[in-house]
């Protein structure tokens, strides 16, 4: 840094941006934006780079892929006006809307979707999403670099027709082409930018939104965008979305009306907050799961009686009411009810009892397999990276299995050296483990404990039975057969417990007194463009 | 001419003498020793005398506020118990609360196992169950159970853990934390620092740049780093701090130390031969003893501090231990919905720190040399 | 004056590299790296991630590239905000942090002084006591407590003020942040200051100067210089603090300053921008105590030790 630099801006700002006596802009007495409390900054706005869920909520205001997300979150036409699947699964054709445009009033066509495809899946890109083209024929082998980008299943044999080839029937493909990963590309802007395309100023997007100013750590602000089909339909003009890093504070900033909407409570306060603001407190089910990963290769870990017997002690009622304040249901089956091609979950053993009658089940578990109160103490330890509610969360649970004569320990870390020891195969016993679906599936969550799929699976869970199940529900084309494999894998899971889960997600919204149209869903998606405001 | 050692333990005591005289007739001083004193008295025994352990989970009682009322109050024992039935698969009927116990009957449609009645004795609200009379059929059962009585006087935590006995567990660790790492801080400040005033030259230059070189390390960024490494063990945290803060100190004893050097009597000490070592034991150390214990009374509550920011961060101590720190960042985040869990353990800390600042104030005043 | 300030200057280098170097491993011997994330990724994706930033390397490798852009000024770009790099990240939030800790600073200074001065004039009246007492407490209430207290009381009780946001710097939002991060400053300020004056006050020399009836703006320009002395030279870093941001401050007010980066930075392992934030810091504390001492020198001609 220079420091003569580093000074100039510091006059600069303390004369230009503190202007003493000039009337502050009057923002109180209802903008015509609508302030959204976003989460987190986003790390990126390009569509082919992004990963978290408070890019997805930006990304679906500023961009549209093939398919995207209506006022309840169900799946409706994007940039495609509609879509065939041959007989096989394997083809599927898309029909470009001949209006749809790009903010710059270029039309959006084939060639669009394809180079955004290849843009993704192309290694020099660092795509951390790319797996969700990874149904496409090829996907994986062009992003792992074995293959030239254009080897990519995706063809544009005229300029409104998009054909995509699919290594395997995959039918949840029409939400994969509603992610935020999966937009089309302004190749012109790309050509003329490079990867300073996102600027404000540069981007050029498809969407109802388009971006107006980025400002980090303070506000991202887009304006609609005059050139979508529907721009005529899009009631509010302009949307802000503000990083809310401290729950509280947000919450402070709400009800003082300096944001009008937030995506995420501090679950300690739920209560409270229902009290205060009575409708505006919006809970509803969500695509995830919190679980304890148990490391089965472990003794006395590897005994499913022992990890029942865990499972069984566990007051989920207490962990969803008490310490997660409602934002989160007692979860007695890996996937959460209301899925897409899936029957409703199979339960855990055990649900039903008498809190009573499941202790003894538990201690009677513990004793086959030689623990259990009078006997050896079993000495786990719980590893967890910190925050107030999984602090809490493991603390409760520690407590819950005292009863059982477990010894629990605990492994506190921040999140990265967490995350980077599961996924470096650390020896630990059990972990906590938390899911997000990308897609409404059974297979989504299913899939987390296959064997070989070593990223997610640190527990190494391997049951031949269970891989089989999955192979053929991958195989099948009958959806209805397909839901019945997949549950039939769940029961397998259920019996087995390799993660035990606890808690299924809930969105939670702090809607405004000013907003109009929304709408809880169970994707949580809710683009601005179905909102209004009073 | 050298002082004799005899004039030289004379000078010291004179000197510890007339501080404790200064510091004894100062009324703020002994105020806040004995407001430390209680400070520290309740951190040790108070947890054994609260009746609570501090980890204990009241699932009954997430959230209470501070009163001195005893728990359960009248009017929460019928939903208590509805609870209660609920899990146990029964009925709770006849329900008639006297002063300290509940009498009711269980009733179900399946004859009631006995051993039920733990669950009462298990509950946070009610104490061991006696069972008085069993119908027929097995299907009614007559039970007496004693209310548990209990008090929060600081009300309890999110999880329903009594938070007077969390803050006085916590308070041993901060305290603990403070001294440890003031006490590491000092032993290489004071070090570092009169062996660099007193050899001084090329030596001392050599020895300040290194400290001048850390002293542009950003602190916050070595302790978190320090957490990351070592963030299983907080006492090796707070070495590691320690070992850090030992700058100011450093800087502190090599310019007294210096000074001292250019006294006469310490040349006249050079002069007859007497060796490096014993000039440093004899003249420089007893003379640093004001600024180093009074830097070290303010250094306490800076580490204390520290602990609370990284607590602040989610960085400071881990369960099942608990700090002051911890506890504050918590209450800080529920101040509108449960600001106990902020004022309790937040006076602690600020009465603490603040006897210990000014404690320092006044001994740094009672121990100068020149005064 | 000038050859001490270039000396000065050039020693700067060496306690920089040594500075850079120590962080630099430190940071990259720390587990996780900056993709570790709650999702893990595919293993393709991984390599893809490392291979763009160059992590693929061997760390050695890493670190003599990361010496040779700094030299040539960069910063190099940031893991975890892909689109900006470490620079422009620190362009846009150094003058937001900037005007806060300026204006803090100018806070604690002009009040510090005057509580400090006063309570040194009045030695031991209630005002004094009342000065050293709040003025501990001040520094002792950790300003994760202050801010909240003071959102809640002035934001929503009273209205007065909003509750956070920058709002392009608009002076309503300044008032809070700058409130929090000055009140310890404040009493710091006042304690030395009133410290130093009450020093110059027992001298035998200033006794002396009394007696002889100098007039009283002479005898305060003299009061002053001493009393300023520790003023100064603990100003030096503590405005390196405060003009590098407040990651407190910055989280509870949501404003877009740098003192989060650090934090954030090295929390995320976004490795260059935790190294750029380091690098920043201590470019501050290196000039910003150079012009402490030199300040110092101009106030007490017996410290123009240039030599």
């Amino acid at each position: 840094m220079r420091r003569r630099d580093i000074l100039a801006g510091f006059g600069a700002a303390s004369f230009g941006a503190v202007p003493f006596g000039a009337a502050a802009p009057a923002r109180a007495a209802g903008p015509a934006a609508y302030r959204r409390g976003n989460g987190a900054d986003p790390e990126t706005l390009d569509p082919h780079k992004t990963s978290t869920v408070a890019e997805a909520t930006i990304l679906l205001d500023l961009y549209e892929g093939l398919s995207t997300y209506g006022a309840d979150g169900d799946l409706v036409p994007g940039a495609a006006a509609g879509w065939t699947t041959s007989a096989d699964g394997l083809t599927w054709t898309f029909a470009m809307r001949p209006d749809g445009r790009w903010s710059n009033g270029d039309p959006v066509v084939a060639d669009d979707v394809v180079h955004g495809f290849r843009r993704m899946l192309d290694p020099a890109t660092g795509a951390k999403y790319a797996s969700v083209l990874a149904p496409i024929l090829n996907a994986e082998a062009v992003n792992r670099g074995a293959m030239p980008v254009d080897a990519v299943g995706v063809a544009a044999p005229d300029p409104l027709t998009v054909v995509i080839r699919l290594a395997q029937p995959t039918p949840y493909f029409v939400e994969l082409m509603a992610h935020q990963a999966s937009t089309p590309l302004h190749r012109p802007s790309l050509a003329r930018f490079g990867d300073a395309f996102t600027r404000p100023g540069h981007l050029v997007s498809n969407g109802a939104y388009v971006l107006k100013d980025f400002s980090p750590n303070d506000r991202i602000t887009a304006v609609r965008n005059p050139h979508h089909r529907d721009a005529a339909g899009i009631a509010i003009p302009r949307v802000e979305y503000i990083p809310t890093p401290d729950l509280a504070a947000a919450v402070r900033r709400f009800a003082a009306g300096e944001i009008d909407s937030l995506e995420d409570l501090p679950a300690d306060q739920v209560k409270a907050l229902k009290a205060r603001f009575g409708a505006g407190v919006v809970l509803n089910p969500a695509l995830g799961v919190l679980a304890l990963m148990v490391n089965v290769r472990k003794r006395p870990l590897g005994d499913a009686r022992v990890r029942r017997a865990l499972s069984l002690a566990l007051d989920r009622e207490f962990l969803a009411d008490a310490v997660w304040g409602e934002t989160m249901l007692p979860a007695y089956s890996l996937t959460p009810a209301g899925l897409d091609n899936a029957l409703p979950p199979p339960t855990m053993a055990g649900r039903d009892l008498s809190p009573l009658e499941r202790e003894d089940a538990a201690v009677a578990l513990l004793r086959e397999a030689g623990y259990g109160p009078g006997g050896t103490p079993l000495a786990v330890e719980l590893r967890y990276n910190i925050t107030d509610n999984n602090r809490n969360t493991m603390v409760a649970i520690a407590d819950m299995w005292r009863p059982l004569n477990v010894a629990t320990a605990f492994a506190a870390t921040d999140a990265k050296t967490h995350f980077a020891y599961l996924r470096d195969g650390g020896p630990f016993d059990i972990a906590r483990m938390s899911w997000l679906a990308d897609y409404a599936d059974p297979q989504n969550f299913l899939f987390l404990v296959e064997s070989g799929n070593d990223g997610f699976n640190s527990g190494r869970y391997a049951n031949p039975a269970y891989d089989a199940l999955m192979r053929e529900a991958a195989r099948e084309t009958d959806l209805a057969a397909r839901a019945r494999i997949l549950y039939r894998a769940e029961e397998l899971f259920l019996a087995d417990l390799p993660w035990i889960p606890l808690l299924h997600y809930r969105h939670k919204h702090l809607i405004g007194p000013r907003l109009r149209g929304f709408r809880p869903n169970l994707r949580g998606v809710s683009p601005t463009r179905w909102l209004s405001l009073a | 001419m050298s002082p004799s050692p005899s004039g030289l333990a004379f000078a010291e005591a004179s000197l510890l003498a007339r501080a404790r005289r200064r510091l004894l007739g100062d009324g703020l001083a002994r105020a806040c020793a004995a407001l430390l004193a209680v400070v520290a008295l309740a951190c040790l025994l108070g947890p054994f005398v609260t009746g609570h352990p501090y980890d204990r989970l009241y699932y009954d009682y997430p959230g209470v506020p501070p009163s001195l009322a005893l728990y359960p109050k009248p009017e929460a024992v019928g939903p208590a118990l509805d609870r209660l039935a609920l899990r146990m698969r029964v009925r709770a009927e006849d329900v008639a609360v006297t002063g300290e116990a509940v009498r009711l009957t269980l009733a179900s449609d399946r004859p009631i196992d006995d051993r039920v009645l733990t669950f009462f004795s298990r509950s946070d609200t009610f104490g061991e169950a006696r069972l008085l009379g069993r119908s027929e059929d097995g299907r009614r059962l007559t039970v007496e159970a004693p209310l548990r009585a209990l008090r929060f006087l600081a009300g309890t935590d999110a999880l329903g853990r009594d938070l007077l006995t969390r803050t006085l567990t916590a308070g041993r660790l901060s305290l603990a934390l403070g001294l440890m790492a003031t006490a590491v801080a000092l032993g290489i400040g004071v070090v570092y620092g009169a062996l660099a005033g007193t050899l001084g030259g090329r030596v001392d230059a050599a020895m300040m740049r290194l400290v001048d070189i850390l002293y542009s390390l950003p602190f916050v960024f070595f302790v978190i780093m320090l957490v990351v490494f070592f963030g299983r063990s907080v006492a090796l945290i707070f070495v590691a701090v320690g070992a850090v803060e030992w700058l100011d100190m450093a800087r502190i004893v090599r310019a007294e130390a210096q000074a001292i050097r250019r006294r006469d009597y310490v040349r006249a000490a050079e002069a007859l031969g007497l060796s490096t070592g014993a000039i440093l034991r004899r003249h420089v150390v007893p003379n640093l003893l004001g600024p180093v214990v009074a830097f070290a009374a303010l250094m306490v509550p800076r580490v204390i501090l520290l602990e609370s920011f990284l607590s602040f961060l989610g960085l400071g101590v881990q369960e099942p231990a608990t700090s002051w720190g911890v506890l504050i960042a918590d209450g800080a985040r529920s101040l509108e919905t449960a600001p106990w869990m902020l004022i309790v353990p937040a006076s602690f800390l600020v009465a603490s720190l603040l006897a210990l600042t000014l404690l320092g104030e006044r001994l740094r005043d009672a121990l100068d040399v020149r005064g | 004056m000038i050859p001490y300030v270039l000396r000065r200057l050039a020693q700067a280098v060496p306690t920089l590299f040594i500075v850079v170097t120590l962080s630099f491993f430190l940071v990259r011997l720390a587990p996780g790296g900056p993709f570790d994330l709650e999702r893990p990724l595919p293993a393709a994706a991984m390599e893809n991630l490392r291979r763009v930033y160059g992590l693929d390397q061997p760390l050695l490798v890493q670190y003599g590239r990361y010496l040779a852009a700094l030299a040539r000024g960069d910063l190099g770009p940031s893991f975890s905000v892909r689109d900006l790099s470490v620079a422009e990240l620190f362009a846009r939030g150094l003058p937001v942090s900037m005007t806060l800790g300026g204006l803090a600073l100018l806070v604690s200074l002009v009040l510090g002084t005057l509580l400090g001065g006063l309570s040194a004039l009045r030695r031991g009246s209630a005002l004094d006591h009342a000065v050293t007492t709040l003025g501990t407490f001040a520094l002792t209430v950790p300003g994760f407590v202050v801010a909240p207290l003071l959102q809640i009381a002035f934001g929503l009780t009273l209205h007065w003020l909003p509750v956070g946001g920058w709002d392009d710097g608009s002076p309503k939002n300044l008032v809070l942040p700058v409130v929090t991060l000055a009140l310890p400053q404040v009493a710091v300020v006042a304690r030395l200051f009133r410290a130093g004056l009450v020093e110059v006050f027992d001298r035998p020399h200033w006794r002396t100067l009394r007696a002889l009836g100098l007039p009283p703006r002479t005898l305060a320009l003299h009061g002053l210089r001493g009393a300023a002395l520790p003023v100064v030279s603990y100003l030096g870093p503590a405005a390196a603090g405060l003009l590098t941001g407040s990651v407190v401050v910055e989280t509870v007010f949501g404003l877009p300053g740098v003192g989060r980066y650090f934090v954030d930075g090295a929390i995320n392992r976004d490795y260059t921008l935790v190294l750029g934030t380091v690098v920043l810091i201590a470019v501050f504390v290196l000039v910003l105590n150079l012009l402490s001492d030199l300040a110092c020198a101009l106030i007490d001609p017996r410290l123009r030790d240039f030599g």
